[in-house]
């Protein structure tokens, strides 16, 4: 799943609307999701790309939410916690920390541009920069194009299929191979 | 109340507050969409949600249409959540089969166009839909409340919530770091623009504080850690020695008419190091308590180290009986419980040094506003006589006014009471000097009660006023008028050139900012700072002295600049809302605990990471278990479990889950 070398999924759906790329934001309640609030409240604007998840900590952040988040479908991820010192739940933040940097290492072995998951400290008093934040990761996003994970996802299974169907023929030509050591084809791939 | 497995019945509702959301986002297109999604058997868009209407058609709604869930697409949940779970538990459903959507903070107030803005409140509105049919019947826990406060800061706003506190029966404790509790307000002569006289108007209250069988005084005092929630927290104090036994001392003073040092030599800090004291000391009249201290580090007993025999110690002697000197006192520290905590630890003054063009520190004719106030105050250094460091009295004033405010290179805030003060110092130098007296100022600010009023009387006694932002003090004579004096330069904006004004002294009316240590306070308090470094409300305009930890407040200017009469009202406001919580008696927490699930496998990895330690291992199951009543419900172990096998209540894998193919669905 590497961001430059894999082209666009050959079986492309009708034409949508023009891409603009989708961030699912995860808000730690003090101090990010509050921020956000005052962004709000203070009536900064900021692309309409983001779509914030609130959690009580940063902390709370399984790697998992962002890998998911991926797979369904976002561009990128954005983690917005307490600065280093502030947590409200004393070091909640320096955990989610030390857990992004293994998990980020994880998604560029995977061939994922780095821009594509970030860790904030937006203090609740950061109401400017939920906006500054949202608005560069955007433009970045806009800028690397489309992960289109689900998109991939689909095409790769075709191409098991194929590779499945492709076997289960070949095996279906040669019937005087002895049974005992031909492995029949995965039954789950064929099931696909 | 609903079993899982019980058809999912989700009603669902979108605010228009007014044009607040309606104005960019389609709320009757959110609501046509949300209508088609799976589970909703019935979606509206109403003008107020939050109105009693609006609240009532939920109630209703929920029994008509027997529905077991519902999400309302409004504002922030930190604002109304509460409000309608409240809704949804009058109509008869546990209120956490709730959801709320920020489509207002989150969606129409921060963007520009008004098809974004509706695709983006259909998937968060999607998103809170799918996670709504997750969610279980909860219960609120109550947690007893512990019926003593904490005060942090004896100024005026310290002093006048402990009174508040203590006259309705609550026990208190004041913690202050100086000598002496009064803060700024006992430094001041007058107060605008009454011209009350400060200290008549506050020592009562401090005596007050002294003797009230209420409150337990602490100066020379900080405290030093915190510990605990709402209703329960544990505080540890630390007292510094002040070498007097508190108990012991009468505040006669006798000591200090008899120590070894005859004549006071050592610059006094309360009054702004114009004036002199002796080692031993009190540091004003009033001072509350009565009690002197010693400054160790010019105390002969102290300075020549174990050659103590070379003192006299005439202070000793002078004491006689009472025996209240102890030079052997050393710090103490005192741990104890409180249920609330009011923080009013104040501001402090810009240093006027980092606006070197205006002299302070070159010129010794240059003075702070604060410096000024104990020139004109009777108790001062000079009895109130305005004399300048060389003895000679001023013939020309001029008073220059946003000296760290409203200025991007210091402070960018008004500090809404130097353009009143510097107008009272600009009347009590005046009628104490005679002198001319100039005020330099961008704007009057003088929004409050008799305030403008006390600036036309200023107008009509003769004080000038030149607006304009001042170049510099200088003492570079160009003109015969000008030698020997300090010459204020100035574009007077109104008259439309520049302006040199000779003065014999300047006053600089400097602002207010936050405490050196705040950072360090606010994290000892758990508490948040806004960008100017004070500490930040919960909300800007309906809490203004609750901060975002439930039973902690905070008074007067720590929370911004504001005068005498604002500060004391948020004093009271805060007292009031500590007792809130103890005549209430408990307080409820949101049930957003972690709990171990059956297949934890006892591999131990959480238990390092709760900063609370409510996660212990059972040695019998070989599984780790969580005490509900430590827990915060921060989730941070339930985001590392390598097995998944920790929950949070409101915060379920599958409710996040859920959350991220909901705004991610189309």
């Amino acid at each position: 799943m590497s961001d430059s070398a894999s082209p666009p999924a050959s079986a492309a759906p009708p034409a949508p609307p023009p891409w603009s790329p989708r961030i699912v934001a995860f808000f730690c309640n003090w101090c990010t999701y509050t921020a956000a609030d005052l962004a709000g409240v203070s009536r900064l604007k900021y692309a309409a790309n983001v779509r914030v998840i609130r959690l009580m900590c940063s902390g709370r952040v399984d790697p998992q939410f962002v890998v998911e988040a991926l797979a369904r479908g976002a561009d990128g991820v954005l983690i917005g916690g307490c600065h280093p010192g502030d947590c409200h739940y004393v070091e909640g933040n320096t955990k989610m920390l030390r857990r992004f940097q293994l998990l980020r290492r994880l998604l560029q072995d995977l061939g994922l541009a780095p821009e594509r998951v970030r860790l904030e400290w937006i203090s609740a008093a950061e109401g400017e920069k939920v906006k500054t934040v949202i608005n560069e990761m955007t433009a970045q996003l806009r800028a690397l194009g489309p992960l289109g994970l689900p998109e991939k996802f689909a095409s790769w299974d075709q191409e098991v299929i194929a590779l499945a169907r492709q076997m289960h023929a070949a095996e279906a030509a040669e019937p005087a191979a002895p049974p005992s050591a031909a492995t029949p084809a995965h039954p789950e791939i064929l099931h696909v | 109340m609903v079993s899982p497995k019980q058809e999912i019945r989700i009603g669902f509702y979108v605010c228009h507050c007014g044009h607040n959301i309606a104005g960019l986002v389609d709320c009757p297109e959110v609501a046509r969409y949300a209508g088609l999604l799976p589970g909703v058997v019935l979606s509206r868009d109403y003008k107020y949600m939050c109105s009693d209407p609006g609240q009532e058609l939920v109630r209703q709604d929920i029994r008509e249409f027997d529905l077991n869930r519902v999400v309302v697409a409004s504002c922030s949940p930190l604002l109304h959540e509460h409000t309608f779970r409240q809704a949804v538990a009058a109509g008869g459903l546990n209120p956490f089969h709730f959801q709320m959507v920020n489509i207002r903070e989150h969606a129409s107030w921060v963007h520009t166009d008004r098809a974004e803005a509706t695709a983006k409140a259909k998937a968060l509105a999607r998103a809170a839909l799918r996670r709504v049919a997750h969610h279980r019947p909860l219960e609120v826990k109550r947690v007893p409340i512990h019926p003593e406060v904490l005060i942090v800061g004896g100024g005026i706003a310290g002093i006048h919530a402990a009174l508040t506190l203590a006259n309705a029966g609550k026990k208190v404790t004041l913690v202050e770091r100086e000598p002496t509790i009064g803060g700024h307000m006992a430094k001041f002569d007058k107060t605008f623009p009454t011209l009350d006289c400060a200290a008549c108007i506050l020592t009562p209250k401090m005596s007050e504080v002294g003797a009230h069988e209420n409150i337990t005084l602490w100066t020379c005092s900080e405290v030093v850690k915190t510990e605990g929630y709402v209703g329960n927290y544990t505080v540890t104090v630390k007292r510094r020695p002040r070498f007097i036994n508190e108990e012991l001392c009468t505040g006669c003073q006798e000591c200090i008419a008899h120590c070894v040092y005859k004549e006071p030599k050592f610059p006094d800090g309360f009054n702004e190091r114009l004036g002199k004291r002796k080692p031993i000391y009190i540091p004003f009249p009033q001072s509350t308590p009565q009690v002197v201290l010693i400054d160790p580090e010019v105390c002969l007993n102290f300075k020549r180290g174990t050659l103590t025999d070379r003192c006299k110690k005439t202070c000793v002697e002078a004491c006689g009986d009472r025996q209240a000197i102890d030079f052997r006192q050393t710090e103490e520290s005192r741990e104890f419980k409180v249920g609330t905590i009011i923080v009013a630890t104040g501001f402090q003054t810009f240093d006027v040094r980092r606006v070197p063009q205006y002299g302070y520190g070159t010129f010794p004719n240059v003075y702070t506003a604060l410096e000024a106030e104990r020139l004109v105050n009777a108790s001062g250094p000079t009895g109130g006589e305005v004399v300048l460091r060389d003895g000679t009295r001023p013939q020309a004033i001029g008073l220059i006014h946003c000296v760290g405010s409203r200025d991007k290179k210091t402070n960018r805030w008004c500090s809404r009471v130097c353009c009143m003060y510097s107008m009272k110092l600009a009347h009590l130098l005046k009628e104490h000097s005679g002198a001319e007296v100039y005020n330099f100022y961008i704007d009057i600010r003088a929004p409050g009660k008799s305030y403008e009023e006390f600036y036309d009387l200023l107008n009509e006694e003769g004080v000038h006023f030149i607006r304009g932002r001042v170049g510099e003090v200088t003492d570079w004579a160009l003109a015969p008028g000008e030698e020997g004096k300090l010459v204020i330069r100035v574009e007077d904006t109104l008259a439309g050139f520049v302006r040199r004004i000779p003065v014999d002294m300047v006053v600089l009316a400097s602002g207010l900012e936050p405490q050196a240590d705040a950072q360090q306070v606010r994290r000892l308090f758990n508490m948040s700072c806004g960008t100017e470094g004070f500490f930040l409300e919960r909300h800007p305009k309906l809490a203004p002295v609750n901060t975002f930890t439930d039973g902690i407040f905070i008074a007067g200017c720590c929370q911004g600049p504001r005068d005498i009469p604002d500060t004391v009202a948020q004093a009271g406001a805060a007292a009031a809302e500590a007792m809130v919580l103890i005549d209430r008696g408990y307080v409820e927490q949101e049930p957003n605990t972690a709990y171990i699930l059956p297949d934890c496998s006892g591999c131990k990895s959480c238990l390092p990471l709760c900063p609370y330690t409510a996660i212990a291992f059972d040695a019998a199951t070989q599984q780790a278990v969580i005490n509900e009543a430590l827990c915060k419900g921060c989730g941070t172990c339930v985001g590392s479990c390598p097995s998944g096998s920790i929950g949070q209540h409101l915060f379920e894998d599958e409710e996040v889950f859920s959350e991220i193919e909901g705004v991610l669905a189309e």
